[in-house]
């Protein structure tokens, strides 16, 4: 058996399946904030909140409703993506005309408003939510033991992500959005509402993090606080990856999880900070970010 | 002319009530009431406040006490603005409870600068009664070395002996972790490893892993919070307590396994100060607090609120002022008797000492409902159960 | 760089020039008189708390409104300051004057390289940059041994001034703070006034016209916020002496947050906004206490209307409307 830096294969294996997992979370956030800045030109600070939402209201609907995990993986995204269609009409269709900034300061207190909430109806020592029994368990690989809720964490994100860049990169609408990124104006005078594609677009993006937050209640505690740390975390993947390509979110959120899952093992105290410093390498040195164009 | 007043005041009121004189005692509790600690502290400790306001029947006695509250959002720059406020404006005589020890270790301070009284509860850091204790600072339910004593020399005598810890990568826990390995190295057992978490952290299982690879007979969790409550809940998901190994929490309330689960929590070994089971007294102590407090049973820290103002109103009455020393005097030579500790000591250092329990989470088939979750393993008795006198370096001990 | 601090320096130094609108000048004049008598009346403590927040409030304006960049991690410099001078001052038992320059000095130096790497990219990009830095920093904190991680550095002492002018009473310490930051908002007053300051004012309207017209822009920006960097610190320093305290709280992404907060609210890129601002949230803080989450909620309200309707913030309506700027 040979050993690699004093670390046995397998457990090098299992560390890297693990960033794997973690990665699918990164990208579909990071996918979310790249879907809706390419179109609003806004970051969405409200992400992790958003995010945060999804898992809570999954769990409401299993606790009030006897909504199942499985109806929560369509329903969650759809009643939260609902929420955001309405956060765009109401509030920052208003700021457009405005320096984009103004996004993110508004999308910030939006953020502060929707943890408050929570918090004060539900607490903060966080709530639980089991496993489906269709995917309790687990499947001993040789290497590790990988529980299968895990396994279809990654399924589901890389499904969710490639649908995702077909739909904008191959198809009709896609090729609708992309070109409202570039000219909005020229788009509606073919006909086509951009503004309604704008607010379900931002719906759209919304939808994708609350379904982060449904695939991420069973194995994460639901607290109000869950999204809070992780949107910076997601905002340092975004910086690292530039905001160029959609392909180049999913890539960077999966690519990062990994990075991160190796210093887990090799150097565990740095692991929080590995993907910031990587953030200042990239800045030195590609400042528009690995995928992104210089703006 | 104030002077003048209020003894003329003071001389009227013992006419009136013929011996007692009246005093005027004001409680601050200042504790976490959004935030992480809200539902271990809260409005709880002020359920608790009262409640042993009513009990002692404080009016009667000629003791008017009033409660004031306040949030310090687990901020020691709030808690000590607060504080100071309360101190210098409010005139507040004794602030009780006040959980995270940052800000724990703030409030103190200001009561040393300010010469009055500092009942804490909440809080975990032992150098509230150690390198940094004062007069007037009273450390009332649990710290960091009496929970990691108990869990830790607990298991080691059932046989789990080799011992990894998962390592909140921070002051307390590094503490916790240390005051564990100390215990478990003197009792027998062995360390063979650790590993340190980014705090706060989300995924875990990466360092479950690693812990899981060492064959270590048992996990130490040497963090708190969310950070415990999500170990525990990927290390039922990886399967590590199937696989044998067992978890033992350093520090986690009944709040916690509530927000676990009983399916997920289960087998998990921990010490707390109280349980609203242990006998008659809490049962029907505990019954009164969830009445008030819409059916959620009360923590250690609520207990530890109720205990401690109970002894703070003895001590006012017995001194018949509610000047620092005289009642800090009288708290420290008197055993302390309540309804939710028992009996207890208050010592010269300040750190209140009283019986520990070691308890083991039920399996959801041993419980016969909701809030149902502990079974009584050992009890640590109050001798024991603290770190001894000369290890603290407090400086008020000679 | 050296061009751009000589600029700044040499202008700073000048006295003041005729172009100064008298009513600023009476402005100052009330507000030093008002905060002259106010420790007569109230908290001492809570309105150098306000003081060092409207401190901190206008360097971070300094930067966002005039420089027209959007830090999100001014914690890093306000936070590492603040621990900084409570180490020194503890640990190294040094006088108050020393421990602040010292972390006056520590935030301008951790500004350079943070601010270096950070005005690379421009707008949003630039807001989340700097908050993945400090967010670095905050682990830093976190971690490193002299911080006292969780519990942070407590009891601070005040020390003597020079050596010889005791600290320790609230309303001696306060007229000291009023002095520092009454100075720092002098000199923030001075650098926008400066040439300096109208060419960083040109860079915000119009970036490529700037560079067209010959100024090396990226210079030119990182001096705003090394200056803005250092005056968070200068803030941060000295809320580590009234509070004796520096804790993660100081470091932490939701202070980045409060602060841009009170820079929205009072009117950015005004001279008397951000005071106005951090008056009145650490008052609505300080009365809210007890409400608990509520605070959130309410801070996230403010900011939603402010940036909605009110983005002048209090003192630019205030200004439009008596058609002066404030």
């Amino acid at each position: 058996m040979f050993e690699l830096l004093g670390i046995p294969p397998q457990a090098l294996f299992g560390q890297l399946l693990l960033g794997l997992i973690n990665g699918s979370f990164y990208a579909l956030l990071s996918l979310g904030l790249a879907v809706i800045f390419g179109l609003l030109n806004i970051i969405n600070f409200s992400h992790g909140a958003q995010y945060m939402m999804g898992a809570f209201v999954a769990w409401m609907g299993l606790t009030y409703l006897g909504i199942p995990y499985w109806g929560a993986l369509i329903v969650v995204p759809l009643v939260v993506g609902a929420t955001g269609v309405v956060i765009e009409r109401l509030m920052i269709s208003r700021l457009y005309h405005l320096d984009h900034l103004y996004g993110l300061l508004l999308t910030f207190g939006l953020a502060l408003i929707i943890q408050g909430l929570f918090r004060n109806g539900f607490g903060v020592s966080g709530l639980p939510y089991s496993i489906p029994s269709q995917l309790s368990g687990g499947t001993n690989l040789g290497f590790m033991f990988l529980p299968n809720y895990r396994a279809w964490v990654v399924v589901a994100s890389l499904l969710v992500c490639f649908g995702t860049w077909f739909a904008i990169e191959r198809t009709r609408l896609g090729a609708y959005l992309r070109a409202a990124t570039e000219n909005p104006t020229l788009v509606g005078a073919f006909g086509i509402n951009v503004p309604r594609m704008i607010t379900l677009t931002y719906g759209f993006g919304v939808a994708l993090a609350a379904f982060a937050g449904v695939l991420a209640a069973p194995i994460y505690s639901v607290n109000p606080n869950m999204g809070a740390d992780l949107i910076i975390v997601v905002f340092a993947v975004v910086v690292i990856g530039g905001m160029g390509s959609i392909l180049g979110a999913i890539l960077t959120g999966f690519g990062l999880g990994i990075v991160e899952g190796l210093t887990k093992v090799f150097y565990p105290e740095a692991s929080s900070v590995a993907i910031f410093v990587i953030m200042a390498i990239v800045l030195l040195v590609k400042p528009a970010g690995l995928f992104g164009r210089t703006a | 002319m104030n002077f003048k007043t209020a003894t003329l005041a003071g001389l009227a009121a013992m006419l009136m009530t013929g011996s007692a004189m009246a005093v005027d005692v004001k409680l601050g509790v200042l504790n976490d009431r959004s935030g992480i600690y809200a539902d271990l502290s809260g409005e709880g400790s002020v359920v608790a406040a009262r409640m042993a306001i009513e009990d002692f029947d404080a009016a009667s006695k000629g003791i008017n006490v009033e409660v004031i509250s306040a949030d310090h959002q687990n901020k020691p720059d709030v808690a000590s603005t607060i504080a100071r406020q309360w101190y210098d404006e409010e005139g507040v005589d004794a602030i009780v409870d006040v959980p995270t020890s940052s800000a724990a270790l703030a409030v103190s301070e200001i009561t040393r600068e300010k010469g009055k009284i500092f009942l804490n509860s909440g809080a975990a850091s032992t150098d509230l009664t150690g390198a940094q204790c004062a007069p007037g600072t009273a450390h009332w339910t649990y710290d960091t070395y009496a929970l990691a004593n108990g869990t830790g020399r607990a298991m080691v005598e059932s046989g789990y002996k080799n011992w990894y810890f998962l390592t909140a990568d921070y002051a307390f826990g590094h503490s916790l972790e240390a005051n564990t390995s100390k215990v478990v190295e003197e009792t027998g057992g062995s360390v063979v490893g650790s590993v340190r978490h980014p705090f706060p952290g989300t995924d875990f299982s990466s360092f479950l892993l690693q812990a899981q690879a060492s064959g270590a007979d048992v996990i130490g969790l040497a963090n708190a919070g969310g950070d415990t409550v999500n170990s525990i809940k990927q290390a039922a998901e990886f399967g590590i307590t199937q696989a044998g190994q067992a978890l033992a929490g350093l520090l986690i309330f009944i709040t916690d396994v509530h927000a676990l689960g009983l399916e997920t929590a289960q087998g998990l070994v921990l010490t707390e100060a109280f349980y609203w089971d242990l006998n008659d007294d809490t049962r029907e102590w505990s019954a009164r607090f969830s009445e008030e407090m819409g059916g959620s049973k009360p923590t250690m820290v609520h207990a530890g609120v109720y205990s401690a103002v109970t002894h703070y109103l003895k001590g006012v009455e017995a001194a018949d002022s509610k000047e620092t020393e005289a009642v800090m005097d009288w708290m420290k030579s008197n055993p302390s008797q309540d309804q939710v500790f028992g009996e207890g000591s208050l010592r010269e250092d300040g750190r209140h000492l009283h019986d520990m329990y070691l308890f083991q989470v039920k399996s959801p088939a041993e419980s016969a409902g909701d809030w149902d979750y502990y079974k009584l393993l050992s009890t640590i008795p109050a001798e024991v159960a603290f770190m001894p006198l000369e290890d603290g370096g407090c400086a008020l001990v000679e | 760089m050296s061009v751009t601090t000589e600029t700044t320096y040499s202008s700073a130094s000048q006295a003041m020039p005729i172009g100064t609108p008298r009513h600023h000048i009476i402005i100052f004049a009330v507000l030093l008189g008002l905060l002259l008598i106010a420790p007569f009346l109230l908290y001492p403590v809570f309105i150098m708390k306000i003081l060092c927040f409207a401190l901190f409030a206008s360097a971070l304006n300094l930067l966002l409104g005039f420089g027209g960049l959007l830090s999100f991690g001014h914690a890093a410099f306000f936070g590492s300051a603040s621990y900084v001078t409570a180490h020194a001052a503890k640990v190294w038992g040094l006088t108050p004057e020393v421990s602040i320059l010292l972390g006056t000095g520590s935030a301008a130096i951790l500004g350079l390289l943070i601010g270096a790497l950070a005005i690379r990219r421009q707008g949003i990009y630039f807001a989340m940059v700097t908050l993945a830095f400090a967010q670095m920093v905050f682990f830093f904190a976190l971690q490193a041994p002299f911080t006292g991680g969780e519990d942070g550095i407590q009891a601070v002492p005040r020390g003597n001034l020079f050596g010889v002018l005791s600290l320790a009473d609230d309303r001696t310490l306060y007229f000291v703070v009023l002095a520092i930051v009454f100075g720092g908002l002098l000199a923030i007053y001075r650098i926008i006034h400066s040439p300096f300051g109208q060419v960083l004012k040109a860079i915000r309207d119009n970036e490529p016209r700037s560079i067209s017209l010959g100024y090396k822009v990226n210079r030119y920006k990182l001096a705003v916020f090394v200056m803005s960097a250092a005056l968070a610190g200068l803030a941060g320093s000295t809320k580590s002496l009234v509070f004796q305290l520096a804790s993660l709280t100081d470091v932490y992404w939701t202070m980045s947050g409060e602060v841009v907060l009170m820079t929205l609210l009072g009117g950015m890129g005004t001279i008397f906004g951000p005071f106005v601002g951090a008056a009145v949230i650490v008052t609505m803080q300080n009365y809210f206490a007890s409400f608990g989450a509520w605070v959130t909620i309410l801070q996230g309200t403010i900011f939603v209307i402010s940036v909605l309707l009110f983005r002048e913030g209090i003192v630019g309506v205030l200004s439009k409307w008596i058609k002066k700027p404030l």
